[in-house]
C-alpha cells in the first residue's frame, strides 16, 4: 500500500509570531520545522504500511520558500521520498489554492492508495485543506479521524465528534485527517537521519503543475484591517507563600459562585 | 441580501451554534437555514429565530455531511438560488461541508471568524489571531457566494418571535465516489456533570500537573465547585484525557463565570477557548507565562501544591 501523507513546514511556534506590515501575512522567515500535527500522519502512514506488509510512504508539501529542513524530518522518521511545490508566487495563497496545489502535486506523484493529513495546521489552522483536496481529487474523505485500520479495499476508520466518536467505513483511494494524539510518532534514529540526506526530494514550481491563479490573486480576499483587540485589565498576580489556596477561596466568596 | 446558515441539530432540536448563526445573520438580511436531514421538526424554532426558509436534504442515510450537504447546496445554487453569504459554524460538519462547496463553487473559505459586517454587496469578517491580541479584518473580494465560519459564542442566540420557517425539499443529487464514506455506527461518550461549553465553573488542567494521575485533582475540584473539568490541547495529545475535554482553538469554546487554569501556560491555542470567561483565576510555577497576561487574580506556584489546599479549604465549608 502506497500512502502520501501532506505535510507542512512552520516557524518554530516557540519564537511569537508576527504579520509582515507589506503582505499583511504571517512572517514565515527563520528555519522551518516540521509542523507536530504533521508527524502524526507520518507515524501513522509508516504504520499502515508496515501492518500492509508493503508499499512506501512519500510526502507533499508546499512553500513560498526554498527550505526543505521540514521534510527531511519526516523523511528521516521513514518516509521514501517527498516532493514540494516550492514558489516565491505562492506567498499569500488561501487554503483553496493550497488544496489545488497539494492536488496537481499528488496526481503528478501517481496518486496513492491513502492520503493523509493532520487535521490544521499549528500556523495558520484554516483545517480546510484535507476536504478540499478530496473534493479536487474526486476522492471520498473522512476528516477528524482518531483510528485507521485498512482492511483490504476499504478503510475502518474512528472520526472524532462533538460528542464521542462514529464509525466510519470508506473504500480506497481516500483522503483522511487525522487529530493529534492519535498514534506516538516516533523520534528519527541516528540512521535515519543519515538516509534521509540522501534520500529524493523533487522540487517543482506551481507553473510546473499548471495552477494558476495561486498567491494572492488567487485568495479571493483583502485584509481591510488590523487592530490590536481591547486587553483584558490587569489582575493581582501573587507568589504562593503556602497561603495562595486562600486567596483563591475569597475571590470565589467575593463572585459568591460558593 | 440573502444569507444561508448551515443549521445542525442535536436531539430533534437546533443546536445553540445554529441559532447564534441565524440571530446574527438576521441583522444582515434575508436568511434561509440549510440542514442536513429533516426540517419539518425545526422549522418552528429556526423560524422563532428569525430563518424565513429551511432548505432541508432529508435523512443522509449514514452519508457523511461534507460531500451531501455541499452537493445540495451547489444544486440549489446552480438551480438559480444564490445566496450572498453562506455562514457556517466552526465545528467539524460546518468545516467539511463548506470545504467541499468552496472547491464546488472556487470560492475562498474564511474561517475562525468571531464577527461579520455588511455593506451593499460587500461582507467583511473579523477573525482573531495570535491568541486574540490582534483582530483582523477582512473582505471578501469578487463575486459571491462568500463562504465564512464562526466560531461558537460568538454571536448571541435570541428569538425574534418570527413564525414558523417555509419548509423546501434540497434532495441530495448523485455524489459518485465522493460520496461512498458511511457511518456504520454512533458512539457517545458519556459524561456527569454540567457540560465543558455550557458550565459556570470550569477548571481546566495542563501539563504543569506532572503526570496524568495528578489529573484527578482537576476533576475533584470541578465536582467540588459543580462546574465541567477541561484541559490543554497538551495533555490531550499526551493521553492523559479524550478530547471531548479539550478546552482550545480545536476543542471547546468556553465562556464560563470562572475559569480556573491549573497548570496551563497559556499557548494562544488554549487561550482563544476562554479568554471570554468572565473571571480568569491561573495557577502556574513560571511568573513568566502568557496565562497571567489574562488572569484576573494569578497564583504563581506549584499547582500540585495549590489543589490539595485549595480543594481541602472548599471541602471544609461545606
Amino acid at each position: 500500500m502506497n500512502v502520501i501523507v501532506c505535510v507542512k513546514q512552520i516557524p518554530d511556534p516557540a519564537a511569537p509570531g508576527a504579520l509582515d506590515p507589506a503582505t499583511k501575512t504571517l512572517k514565515r522567515d527563520g528555519k522551518p520545522i516540521l509542523d507536530e500535527s504533521d508527524s502524526y500522519g507520518v507515524e501513522m502512514a509508516l504504520q499502515l504500511v508496515d501492518a500492509a506488509g508493503g508499499g512506501e510512504v512519500s510526502i507533499v508539501s508546499m512553500s513560498s520558500a526554498d527550505e526543505v529542513t521540514g521534510l527531511r524530518t519526516a523523511l528521516a522518521m521513514g518516509a521514501a521520498k517527498g516532493t514540494i511545490v516550492s514558489d516565491p508566487a505562492l506567498k499569500g495563497s488561501d487554503a483553496l489554492t493550497t488544496a489545488k496545489v497539494l492536488a496537481a502535486a499528488i496526481q503528478r506523484m501517481g496518486g496513492a492508495d491513502l492520503i493523509l493529513a493532520a487535521t490544521e495546521s499549528s500556523d495558520g489552522y484554516t483545517g480546510t485543506v484535507p476536504e478540499q483536496m478530496a473534493e479536487v481529487l474526486g476522492l471520498p474523505s473522512v476528516t477528524f479521524a482518531k483510528k485507521v485500520v485498512v482492511d483490504g479495499g476499504s478503510l475502518k476508520v474512528d472520526r472524532q465528534t462533538e460528542s464521542g466518536y462514529d464509525e466510519v467505513t470508506c473504500p480506497l483511494p481516500a483522503v483522511v485527517s487525522v487529530t493529534a494524539g492519535v498514534v506516538e510518532p516516533r523520534y528519527p534514529s541516528f540512521k535515519g537521519i543519515m538516509a534521509a540526506k540522501s534520500k529524493p526530494i523533487d522540487v517543482v514550481s506551481a507553473s510546473d503543475l499548471g495552477v494558476s491563479p495561486v498567491g494572492w490573486a488567487g485568495s479571493g480576499q483583502d485584509i481591510t484591517s488590523i487592530e490590536q483587540a481591547e486587553a483584558r485589565a490587569a489582575g493581582t498576580i501573587i507568589e504562593d507563600d503556602g497561603e495562595g489556596f486562600a486567596k483563591i477561596v475569597a475571590y470565589l466568596e467575593n463572585l459568591k459562585v460558593i | 441580501m440573502n444569507i444561508w446558515v448551515f443549521a445542525q441539530t442535536a436531539n430533534g432540536a437546533p443546536t445553540t451554534g445554529t441559532l447564534e448563526l441565524i440571530s446574527k445573520a438576521r441583522t444582515l438580511g434575508t436568511v434561509t437555514a440549510f440542514i442536513g436531514g429533516d426540517g419539518a421538526a425545526v422549522a418552528g424554532s429556526l423560524g422563532e429565530h428569525g430563518a424565513s426558509k429551511v432548505y432541508a436534504t432529508g435523512d443522509l442515510a449514514g452519508a457523511l455531511p461534507g460531500v451531501a450537504v455541499s452537493a445540495a447546496m451547489k444544486a440549489v445554487i446552480d438551480g438559480g438560488d444564490a445566496p450572498a453569504l453562506i455562514m457556517f459554524p466552526q465545528n467539524y460538519e460546518g468545516r467539511d461541508v463548506m470545504s467541499r462547496l468552496s472547491v464546488k463553487l472556487d470560492r475562498t473559505v474564511l474561517t475562525n471568524n468571531v464577527d461579520v459586517a455588511a455593506s451593499g454587496s460587500s461582507v467583511s469578517v473579523t477573525t482573531p489571531i495570535f491568541g486574540g491580541n490582534t483582530l483582523v479584518t477582512t473582505t471578501f473580494s469578487g463575486q459571491g457566494p462568500f463562504l465564512a465560519a464562526f466560531r461558537p459564542k460568538s454571536f448571541a442566540a435570541e428569538p425574534n418571535g418570527g413564525g414558523a420557517a417555509e419548509v423546501v425539499a434540497a434532495p441530495v443529487p448523485e455524489t459518485g465516489a465522493t460520496g461512498t464514506a458511511r457511518v456504520v455506527a454512533v458512539h457517545v461518550e458519556e459524561t456527569s456533570g454540567p457540560k465543558l461549553d455550557e458550565a459556570a465553573i470550569v477548571v481546566s488542567g495542563g501539563r504543569g500537573l506532572g503526570e496524568a494521575g495528578k489529573y484527578e485533582m482537576i476533576e475533584a475540584l470541578a465536582k467540588q465547585l459543580k462546574g465541567a473539568p477541561g484541559a490543554s490541547r497538551a495533555i490531550v495529545d499526551a493521553g492523559w484525557v479524550p478530547y471531548s475535554y479539550q478546552v482550545g482553538q480545536t476543542g471547546k469554546v468556553v465562556k464560563p463565570t470562572v475559569y480556573i487554569a491549573a497548570g496551563i501556560s497559556g499557548a494562544t491555542q488554549h487561550m482563544v477557548g476562554m479568554k471570554g470567561a468572565k473571571n480568569i483565576i491561573a495557577i502556574n510555577k513560571d511568573k513568566e507565562a502568557p496565562i497571567f497576561g489574562i488572569a484576573d487574580l494569578g497564583i504563581v506556584g506549584d499547582v500540585t501544591k495549590v489543589l490539595p489546599a485549595l480543594l481541602a479549604a472548599l471541602q471544609a465549608r461545606g
